[in-house]
């Protein structure tokens, strides 16, 4: 479904990224865990096609997304990505904001596009906030807001990066519900995040980055019980609850 | 660190590619210029136009007598900005403050705003230059230049002072909430967290005011001040020809440019430094 290889990314002399692989099956669930400034975010935001990168390649099923004669726009059609600060569009309705993406973007018919808006929000809780406005909703709300509008795309690939670092613990929960949920679906999810223990719940692989590189890949039970480099464990040590 | 072949590969393409769109960009400009300019100087009366409007020695002979006369309409803008800033940040601020004391101040500031951006400011310069003298008011300004800056103040502090208003409104709640939280008290936060922010963000349409207010100081010319439009139509009207009208064209002109690049500047300036950029 998704090949990285070899992805390089400096930010001027700042090397973030130095050379960083990476595969994804179909429909499988992969978190990347790894201290703050190990490039997890910029990882997303160059499979997403928001950075561009500096060397290496980028695949999407049989297509090399970071080929410059690729058109950027289609294949972000089919990549979701949701952000810890939300991001949602202040100025329109939590429908709006839904809908805006199938409707322009896509191409849905709008009467479509708010049927299937409104079964989105049911399935996360949000039904009676439709017609609602972003800054009047919860922290937790609006990532569940966030998350609905970047699946109302239907995107082949859902990227999330750090989405629940932002809230407070007793918001966090309602939000790994529909990841989790998401999951039952078969949706193919790459993720950063901070939440271990939601980590070794939800993946099928956990990737550790350190330093612009992958230090190691493995299933959560693995690498949380027998890391195998020592940077692991160290790491886990430090956030074992 | 070598790049890949893959990744020279891109470099090559990128780059061709943007060789191809400057390639495009310049030659469409020149086309187009091209057959504008062409269209012009190849209609019927296009000889009798230049001698009339683009004369050569016309436009040497009234050159000195429209610059000096530019003079007074640069400090006749360069007053009445200072002025401008002063009474429109004035209303701007009497119109948001929530207390209950200033009702009548508020009236005052939202009939002002109200009445002098409604009417045109040729109308304001007529009765303002016709009309006070008139009061024989002790301590009202008699000169033309007062009576003018007054004039063009009035009006324009008008729409400078809705400019500030919105920008004002448009700095985020939190942002006051943060300011007081800090202990800060309403006119301390307003100073120091929403104004910097609000002046910032509306700082080009501010600029694009004061730059039709550059303009506007030609409208002075109908009180019997003599500044470059003026000069230039006593040449022209008592020579026949409108080449020197062209003339105070320029100059005025010339008199924005160095505004609307400093906006520019501002803004990209402000940019970077937020975005980290």
């Amino acid at each position: 479904m998704l090949r990285a290889d070899a992805v390089r990314k400096s930010f001027g002399d700042h090397e973030v990224l130095k050379g960083i692989s990476l595969e994804v099956a179909d429909g499988e669930v992969v978190c990347l865990i790894g201290a703050s400034g190990s490039g997890k975010s910029t990882l997303l935001r160059c499979l997403n096609l928001l950075e561009q990168v500096d060397d290496g390649d980028v695949w999407l099923d049989e297509q090399e997304i970071t080929d410059p004669r690729v058109d950027a726009d289609a294949v972000r059609r089919e990549i979701g990505i949701v952000f810890q600060a939300y991001n949602l569009f202040p100025h329109l309705s939590v429908l709006d904001n839904i809908t805006l993406g199938p409707i322009k973007a896509r191409g849905v018919a709008k009467n479509e596009a708010v049927a299937a808006a409104h079964v989105l929000l049911e399935r996360v809780g949000l039904a009676e906030k439709a017609k609602a406005y972003p800054d009047a909703l919860s922290g937790g709300q609006q990532q569940r807001v966030a998350l609905v509008r970047a699946i109302a795309m239907r995107p082949r690939l859902l990227l999330l990066d750090e989405i629940t670092s932002a809230l407070d613990p007793m918001l966090v929960g309602e939000v790994l519900d529909v990841i989790r949920e998401l999951r039952r679906d078969g949706m193919t999810i790459v993720m950063a995040t901070h939440e271990m223990t939601f980590a070794r719940e939800i993946s099928d692989r956990i990737v550790f980055m350190a330093d612009g590189l992958v230090e190691e890949v493995g299933p959560p039970e693995q690498i949380f019980t027998a890391p195998r480099s020592p940077r692991t464990a160290e790491f886990l040590a430090r956030h074992r609850a | 660190m070598t790049p890949s072949a893959r990744q020279l590969d891109r470099e090559r393409l990128r780059r061709r590619r943007s060789l191809t769109r400057g390639a495009v960009a310049a030659l469409s400009t020149v086309v187009v210029l091209g057959v504008v300019a062409l269209v012009v100087v190849r209609s019927p009366g296009w000889d009798r136009v230049q001698a009339t409007y683009f004369n050569r020695n016309d436009a040497l002979a009234a050159l000195p007598d429209v610059a000096s006369a530019f003079l007074l309409n640069i400090r006749l803008f360069l007053v009445a900005e200072v002025l401008i800033l002063v009474v429109g940040l004035a209303v701007a601020i009497v119109r948001v403050i929530p207390s209950p004391a200033l009702a009548p101040l508020k009236v005052i500031a939202v009939l002002y705003a109200d009445i002098f951006r409604g009417t045109p400011t040729l109308l304001i310069v007529l009765l303002v230059g016709f009309g006070v003298p008139a009061l024989n008011l002790t301590g009202m300004p008699t000169s033309l230049f007062w009576l003018g800056v007054v004039a063009l103040t009035l009006s324009y502090g008008a729409y400078v002072a809705e400019v500030i208003r919105a920008g004002i409104l448009s700095i985020h709640p939190t942002q006051w909430a943060s300011g007081r939280a800090l202990g800060l008290t309403y006119g301390q936060t307003m100073r120091h967290i929403v104004l910097p922010q609000a002046i910032r963000r509306v700082a080009p349409p501010l600029l694009n005011d004061f730059v039709s207010l550059q303009k506007d100081t030609a409208l002075l010319s109908t009180i019997g001040l003599v500044e470059a439009l003026r000069a230039a139509n006593v040449i022209s009207s008592r020579d026949f020809v409108f080449t020197p009208l062209v003339v105070a064209a320029v100059f005025f002109i010339v008199a924005t440019i160095p505004l609307a690049r400093f906006t520019d500047y501002l803004t990209v300036r402000s940019l970077r430094r937020e975005n980290g950029l």
